[in-house]
């Protein structure tokens, strides 16, 4: 009998498919169904984010920020303001701190919840995808009442926040915290220990805590494989170091222990913005220097000085001692960091994005050897990739 | 913080006098290694494996263009020790043609970023398994975060509508990329002064 030979073949998935969740094109070599090689064609999505912020003054690069990650924008903007305010050497009022340590896991929950839906229901699930949205749909109603934008906020700026927020949306949060874990719950009766869905994610795509590190995982995606490091607790910035919430950790990691990292962490940003609620100081919410955060309107109208302020402010933007910072920020996706260099002027010498997603893809080869097609997809889903942040 | 950072540089420039040509604390209190380009493998399993040290994380590789300087190049890699939370940068000066050691036998993490590196900066990595542009377009020329690489780039795309496809044309703009000079007058050239210097 003639010795038949199976050869690999290559097969294209994506760019447009809706379990690569944006414009992922990978070429996967298979071996019959079993994954050989994962290759990632990514920068379909690029748009010179770097080089646009170094023709435009901080003022102007920071709703670039909000391009890149689209789907928990203030997130974003969080990195680039710190370095910048580090470079200048200011610190915020303490409402500013609040307002932005808030607003933060709010959009903590924002990209959770969107990755916990499609992440369901990549492996089949389709319920909690629209109990996620439901939700979404309310959080992004708060972005627009605090800045005026559901997505595109720019609402993190250079010396505090754009706006202060609106009387009654501060209540309104809090009621929300109080609703949100029922929800929550809901979503995780349907999902977490459902037979089905954990077949098809217990096991799959385990990174080993010594692979993690070597791979660059950050966030819930190194957290998951065991390593209890969150940059809020090591390296605290604005007002995490006042409070109290826990790290959820995991053991395996495995698809399973990172989809159940992000629900733990849905519910400790929910304390975290209780206390920021109960916590919330009064006072301005931008430093009162008017060499950087632009005056209000109103006085513009009777001060000469406070007009010539804005104009430079608009136009030539505030002028950045020269020097390099690196500033990181424990974003959802993990470390998202912004690598800051000035030259002295109103704009970036070179303003370096780092962004997780996109060392978390380069590692799906590692994770996909040897499974199924359709695991590749759970892995996908579960180290949680959004192409705006890694093509920038 | 500053001090124990200061230390840790002194430390490492005294285990490797060969390869770290400098080390600083800025004033942000961050610690930056300034290496010699062909020490740089040895440098980062160095740093990754003593056990003073232990960065056990690449967090970030990146280019930096300065025109100015012989050798135009930075290569900035941003380390993390999880075990001693402190970060590090370590700085690698190059020029466009002499290759950087590639670091992906240290750190797996590296191989997409200095691929990254290649594709913005036109950096060479030595020994690196799959040294292929990464985010800029199938067939692209040039590298885009150089200085002297205009903002709008050379070509630009459209549908053709008669060829049934997308097709790739020399970039047209209808108006020129405005650039202001917020100067004073007291400061720059006079208004209407700019051809004077041109002439001398």
């Amino acid at each position: 009998m003639a010795e038949s030979q199976i050869q690999n073949y290559s097969i294209n998935f994506g760019p447009q498919h809706p379990a690569a969740h944006g414009v992922l094109r990978l070429v996967l070599e298979m071996a019959g169904e079993v994954v050989a090689r994962a290759d990632p064609h990514i920068g379909l999505l690029h748009r010179g984010t770097e080089k646009l912020i170094e023709h435009k003054t901080y003022l102007q690069s920071t709703p670039y920020f909000d391009r890149l990650d689209y789907v928990g924008t203030m997130n974003q903007e969080h990195p680039f303001v710190l370095a910048t305010e580090r470079l200048l050497g200011i610190e915020l009022p303490p409402r500013a701190k609040y307002i932005r340590t808030l607003m933060a896991e709010l959009s903590r929950i924002l990209n959770h919840l969107l990755n916990v839906g499609c992440f369901v229901m990549d492996v089949g699930g389709m319920t909690p995808l629209l109990y996620a949205f439901e939700e979404r749909e309310k959080l992004m109603e708060y972005y627009e009442r605090a800045s005026g934008a559901r997505l595109h906020t720019a609402y993190f700026r250079v010396g505090g926040v754009a706006a202060d927020l609106p009387p009654d949306l501060l209540d309104d949060i809090g009621q929300w915290c109080e609703t949100f874990i029922p929800v929550l719950d809901d979503m995780e009766t349907i999902a977490t220990e459902n037979r089905i869905f954990k077949q098809r994610v217990v096991d799959i795509g385990i990174v080993s805590p010594d692979q993690a590190l070597d791979w660059g995982f950050t966030g819930a995606n190194l957290r998951a494989s065991g390593i209890a490091w969150d940059l809020r607790k090591a390296q605290p910035y604005e007002v995490y170091d006042e409070m109290d919430f826990d790290i959820p950790v995991g053991s395996h990691g495995d698809c399973y222990d990172r989809y159940l990292m992000r629900i733990l962490e849905m519910r400790e940003s929910i304390k975290i913005m209780k206390q920021c609620l109960a916590k919330m100081p009064g006072g301005p919410v931008k430093v009162q220097d008017r060499k950087v955060s632009p005056p209000p309107r109103a006085e513009m109208k009777t001060s000469m000085e406070a007009l010539i302020h804005h104009f430079k402010l608009c136009t030539e933007g505030f002028h950045v001692p020269a020097g390099e910072v690196y500033a990181a920020t424990e974003a959802p996706k993990g470390e998202f960091s912004v690598y800051l260099i000035s030259d002295g002027s109103g704009k970036p010498y070179r303003c370096k994005i780092r962004p997780p997603g996109f060392v978390s893809l380069q590692a799906l080869d590692m994770m996909s050897k040897g499974h199924m097609l359709a695991d590749v997809v759970a892995n996908i889903g579960s180290v949680d990739i959004v192409f705006g942040e890694i093509d920038r | 913080m500053t001090q124990a950072l200061k230390d840790l540089g002194d430390y490492i420039a005294a285990a490797l006098p060969q390869d770290v040509l400098g080390t600083e604390v800025n004033r942000c209190g961050e610690l930056t290694l300034q290496v010699r380009a062909a020490g740089v493998v040895k440098v980062l399993t160095y740093l990754r494996d003593d056990a003073g040290c232990l960065f056990k994380q690449l967090v970030d590789v990146c280019g930096v263009d300065w025109p100015s300087r012989e050798q135009r190049f930075d290569v900035v890699y941003h380390l993390l020790s999880l075990k001693h939370n402190q970060r590090v940068r370590v700085k690698v000066a190059t020029d466009e043609e002499t290759p950087v050691p590639s670091v992906t036998g240290v750190f797996s993490s590296a191989g997409w970023f200095e691929r990254e590196v290649w594709d913005m900066y036109g950096v060479l990595f030595s020994d690196h398994p799959d040294l292929r542009r990464i985010l800029t377009d199938y067939g692209f020329e040039g590298h885009p975060l150089r200085k002297d690489f205009p903002l709008t780039g050379y070509v630009e795309v459209r549908y053709d509508d008669e060829q049934k496809r997308v097709v790739y044309e020399p970039v047209k703009l209808t108006q020129d990329f405005r650039s202001f000079d917020f100067l004073s007058p007291w400061e720059g050239p006079l208004p209407g002064d700019e051809k004077a210097g041109g002439n001398s």
